[in-house]
């Protein structure tokens, strides 16, 4: 046998025809009682397009209201509700499950296993994460805030002590927002321990950790820091319980306690948390930019020790969201330090993609497209980052719009970039359909176009002196025109998402048959079938290079070679 | 093919299918322990800060006999892991139902000190920053040892049914894992209350 | 409409208001202001830079590594990485790190550690839901929403130190021109300093979220020369005018919830929760910011301030017409 067949066997299987004639009922079941780590991975995924699409009209109601000054189109309540389930929905409820819906389907596949390490804590962890959605969103049902209008939380995504206290969150809208994070904070935890010990156990033959795909890397740090961050906020929320239910002070500062040791608390989740969504995006990006340039990704293993470095670091910077909570000199400088630093393995990681796509043959299909769109767009951010790590510049630029524009070009820009390169990379994979290249195209031209529109000219009314989580504004200030751009930019979005969703559905019924490996790319995944078989592999792979359908198809010239 | 003279590199196997369980609790610990680490942080941050009530100094006495009985069920787990791994399971049901005994001492000790702090020293959830730290604090571990001593029982129940072989040895060694997490938690957190913010 | 509504917003203001600039970050008119323009001008000059380095980079690679029409259909060489390189792209950012770290630093300290000379003017400002309490311990008057400070000469500085508390949740005091913003936050005190180098409106608002209102907790800073500042401390110093015509209104005043919520001095109000009215006609504005000071509007504020501040924490007061209207010549009264 020559050593190329004994390299990789590839997995010829035959589908089975589509169980169409299964009731509905029986097929429900299925799915609901399913511990297949693929059919929760799509259930994540299609949790999170709903919130997407949820999370998308409170925005929108947001814009027009602040289309064009002293407006009426909802009420300050109504306004300051918006707000807060936005952030919280898109963050909890779309962003994570998403992230988790990849890597749970793809996660296995890449390295060759035929589940999770624990499929059963897998089904528990999806339905806490969608239980923990429900319970949020039941809060515009049943919460009774304040002032009767609506009773969903209005105390913002933060949710800064002594705000949320029973004193000044009245009712029940904060509880929804406490608890159906506390749940889905569970659901993560359980996620990620799985991912974790997936990684960690289940690997193929062969497959040291030197020779897995980037993407199992980089889940596996995502997995690292949910593990040691989530952990402090749903100890905070704990906290908040005890003093909205049995008279506790932790954040009850008529008692002596400390409105400033919830943003501590807060940010040590959240800024740890932007990493834990914006690693995975990178596990995507470091997935295709290498098959769409036709060459591995340059400098794997600088590309590892960046990002463990941008794990560790991420953990030290928390108290850039506080330069102007009145921290000494020395604690400011101290965090200037360190979210500057982490500005270094960040940049490496932007280079690596760069050399990547050097010396290339650039293959500019839809995946690619919104991959470029993410390099360009995600070197911005982290500029914009850098110049709010600046604390004095902060001092002007935070808690201004200047910082929503940030973190939504790190967040739209980057990570939903990367997330529908995902989508239209795997999709083949996942539906055995291949899209419509032409549909894609528009979704990424339109999509563009808006997301310049709103985020770039959302810098200019920051700059010029407007705070966020304002229903409104006063004329006169220079800010109305940017608003009003910034406004119609929603539109181009809205659009190109809808020829987006229009695109995977139609595809789903009547796109091309896809095969196994439509983008002659070189992981595992592309080894079997489109859709997979439930068993994932006829039998586990032995590899021995980081590109194992690179030996396989280039037998003269292998990686194991080089490596 | 110029490919049959190139030696193949060899196919390592990765870290066994059989350590899923060690990993994973280990996985739990790390997240666990970051909770508790945060309320330790708060606990420190408060003491001294309260505005009234009683002081620490005043009502706390260092719970000895309590201490000794839960690092006793880290010995006695110990012996019965060492047990099961020997296919003895007549000793593992002894030493087992020693450990949920000397637990269940912790949890009644623990209630005897909070109802004499209630109703004997007047120190309340609501009453201060340090009565809300302390029993969020303490509380916190006593409830991960009642979740403890509920996975301890259903074992118990399945060993005296009959169920619980020698292959079962690595399960039991990763419960086993939890509950002296739950001890050095102890540790840590007699430290910090008794003698280290007093 | 947003061009229509822009133009008849400045002619308005023109007329009525001081005029006061857009509050550009790029405009400063004070020295903290001025640090971080100047901070603000090397990050962004450098941060430029990188910009444009990697930028045209991306596009150089994007455009001439694409795929050609006619290609052979052969991989092109499989680059695994280099070290030199990486080396490079390292310790050069590294370099750029540490720079912009140190003149952050620098700006830090000379923000946060100076050193007041004698002649500086004391004010603590007390952040509430959805105003601002301006204190001025050293002449012993409170007022609101209107803070009034001496302008400042860059040769012998008369600076403004501002004393920050809060009264309920977390706030903000953020006056772009004049400096960058920092936290009221309750059970703690912060503070911030400014000297306004030129006389004039600045205007600013809360910059943290804290409730309902936050987006009307405007803030209007009049810088003023010496002989007019103290003209104004005099003034407010001074017990409330009492006007025999309005004496129904202030009946009404007194005998209703106001005085549990306002103070007037020399009278027997004496409310803490709402702002001080001693002086309310010397100020330009009301409900912090959200409208303008004059009869229509005080009186409908009064009758119902939810037209202008829905959420705002004062009641409707459920006046009949004749004591709503006695009760507004007696606002009136109190310049």
């Amino acid at each position: 046998m020559s050593n190329a067949e004994s390299v990789l066997k590839p997995t010829l299987v035959t589908m089975p025809p589509r169980e169409a004639t299964k009731p509905l009922f029986d097929r429900a079941h299925e799915w609901i009682t399913t511990v297949d780590h693929k059919r929760l991975g799509i259930l994540y995924i299609v949790y999170a397009l709903v919130f997407l699409v949820i999370g998308g009209i409170e925005a929108t109601i947001m814009r027009i209201q602040l289309a064009v000054p002293h407006a009426h189109f909802v009420s300050p309540q109504v306004f300051n509700q918006m707000f807060t389930m936005h952030g919280t929905t898109m963050i909890f409820f779309v962003a994570m499950p998403v992230l988790f819906g990849f890597a749970n389907y793809f996660v296995p596949l890449m390295i060759g296993a035929r589940d999770m390490a624990f499929p059963r804590l897998n089904a528990f962890s999806f339905w806490m994460s969608a239980l923990g959605g429900i319970i949020l969103y039941f809060s515009f049902l049943g919460g009774s805030g304040l002032y009767g209008a609506g009773s969903a939380p209005d105390v913002g995504w933060f949710a800064y002590a002594p705000l949320t206290s029973p004193a000044f969150s009245l009712g029940h809208s904060t509880d929804y927002w406490i608890i159906g994070l506390l749940v889905s904070g569970v659901g993560s935890i359980g996620t990620t321990l799985n991912i974790a010990t997936t990684v960690l156990c289940m690997r193929c033959p062969g497959m040291t950790l030197g020779r897995m795909p980037l993407f199992a890397w980089l889940n596996l740090v995502m997995s690292g820091l949910v593990l040691v961050v989530v952990s402090p906020l749903t100890a905070a929320q704990i906290m908040l319980l005890v003093d909205r239910y049995l008279g506790g002070h932790f954040f009850d500062t008529q008692a002596g306690g400390s409105a400033v040791l919830w943003m501590h608390f807060f940010w040590i989740f959240g800024h740890p948390e932007v990493y834990v969504l914006i690693i995975p995006a990178f596990a995507f990006i470091s997935e295709i930019v290498p098959v769409f340039s036709r060459k591995p990704i340059f400098g794997y293993s600088i590309m590892v020790a960046a990002t463990v470095t941008i794990g560790f670091i991420s953990l030290g910077v928390w108290a850039h969201h506080m330069f102007t909570v009145g921290m000494t000199s020395y604690g400011n400088a101290f965090f200037v330090g360190s979210t500057m630093a982490i500005s270094v393995p960040t940049g490496i990681k932007i280079f690596n993609w760069l050399g990547t796509l050097w010396g290339g043959k650039i293959v500019f299909k839809t995946p690619m497209l919104f991959c470029i769109g993410f390099l360009f767009q995600f070197l911005i951010a982290g500029l914009t980052g850098i110049m709010l790590a600046a604390a004095p510049f902060d001092w002007q630029l935070g808690n201004s719009y200047f910082v929503v524009a940030h973190f939504h070009y790190v967040i739209v820009g980057g990570i939903l970039f990367a997330l529908f390169a995902a989508f239209y990379y795997w999709f083949p994979k996942m539906s055995g359909k291949m899209y419509d290249e032409t549909l894609g195209k528009w979704h990424f031209w339109l999509f563009l176009i808006g997301f310049h529109l709103t985020f770039d000219f959302m810098h200019i009314p920051g700059v010029l002196g407007m705070p966020r989580r304002i229903y409104t504004y006063e004329p006169g200030r220079g800010w109305e025109i940017w608003n009003l751009i910034v406004s119609i930019g929603m539109l181009f979005q809205i659009i190109g998402v809808l020829i987006f969703v229009w695109n995977l559905v139609w595809s789903y019924f009547k796109g091309k048959a896809a095969g196994n490996d439509p983008w002659d790319a070189w992981t595992l995944e592309w080894s079997t079938a489109s859709p997979p078989p439930e068993y994932n592999f006829a039998t586990i792979p032995v590899v021995r290079s980081r590109r194992p359908l690179w030996d396989l198809k280039h037998p003269e010239d292998p990686d194991w070679k080089y490596e | 093919m110029a490919a049959t003279t190139l030696a193949l590199p060899p196919a390592e196997m990765p870290l066994p299918q059989e350590y899923r369980g060690h990993v994973g609790m280990w996985c739990l610990i790390i997240a666990e322990s970051a909770i508790f680490t945060i309320f330790v942080v708060a606990y420190l941050y408060y003491a001294g800060k309260s505005l009234s009530g009683p002081t620490p100094a005043e009502v706390l006495h260092v719970p000895w006999f309590n201490s000794v009985c839960l690092f006793a069920s880290s010995f006695t787990i110990v012996m019965a892991e060492r047990a099961i791994v020997q296919g003895k399971t007549r000793p593992f049901g002894i030493w087992w139902l020693l450990t949920i005994a000397l637990g269940a001492i912790f949890i009644l000790g623990t209630a005897r000190e909070w109802y004499h702090l209630i109703y004997d020293d007047g120190l309340t959830i609501s009453s201060s920053l340090f009565g809300t730290t302390f029993y969020s604090l303490v509380g916190l571990h006593a409830s991960h040892v009642i979740i403890g001593l509920t996975g301890l029982s259903i074992i118990m129940i399945c060993t005296a049914l009959g169920y619980v072989k020698q292959e079962h040895a690595p399960r039991i060694e990763v419960f086993a894992m939890y509950w002296h997490f739950v001890d050095a938690i102890w540790v840590v957190v007699l430290t910090v209350v008794y003698f280290v913010a007093r | 409409m947003g061009a229509a509504h822009l133009c008849a917003a400045n002619v308005a203001s023109a007329v009525t208001l001081g005029s006061p600039d857009i509050p550009s970050i790029f405009s400063p008119a004070s020295t903290p202001a001025d640090s971080i323009y100047h901070l603000s001008l090397f990050v962004l000059e450098t941060c430029f830079v990188i910009f444009a380095v990697v930028f045209s980079l991306l596009v150089y690679s994007v455009v001439k590594f694409r795929r050609r029409p006619g290609d052979d259909g052969r991989e092109p060489a499989q680059i695994y990485g280099s070290n030199q390189v990486e080396l490079a792209w390292t310790v050069i950012p590294i370099v750029i790190v540490v720079v912009l770290f140190l003149a952050s630093a620098r700006v830090i300290h000379a923000v946060e550690d100076y050193r007041f000379p004698p002649n500086t003017t004391e004010v603590t400002a007390v952040g509430h839901q959805f105003w601002w309490e301006f204190q001025y311990p050293q002449q012993g008057f409170i007022t609101a929403n209107e803070l009034h400070v001496p302008v400042s000469d860059a040769k012998s500085p008369t600076p403004t130190h501002i004393v920050l508390l809060s009264a309920d949740t977390d706030h903000s005091f953020w006056v772009p021109m004049l400096a960058g913003k920092t936290d009221l936050i309750p059970n703690r005190t912060n503070s911030m300093w400014i000297d306004p180098h030129e006389t004039g409106v600045y205007v600013g608002q809360c910059a943290q979220y804290c409730g309902t209102q936050h987006a009307k907790m405007l803030l209007r800073v009049f810088v003023q020369s010496r002989e007019d500042f103290n003209r104004w401390l005099a003034e407010q110093q001074r017990p409330a005018q009492n006007d025999g015509n309005v004496a129904s209104g202030r009946r009404v005043f007194e005998s209703t919830a106001c005085v549990n919520c306002h103070t007037v001095s020399g009278t027997a109000a004496h409310g803490k929760f709402g702002p001080d009215l001693t002086h309310l006609m010397s100020r330009e504005t009301i409900a912090a910011g959200a409208a303008l000071n004059n009869r229509e509007n005080l009186r409908q504020w009064i009758k119902d301030p939810e037209v202008f501040k829905p959420g705002s924490l004062m009641p409707a007061m459920q006046l009949g017409e004749q004591d709503l209207n006695a009760l507004t010549d007696y606002l009136m009264s109190l310049r």
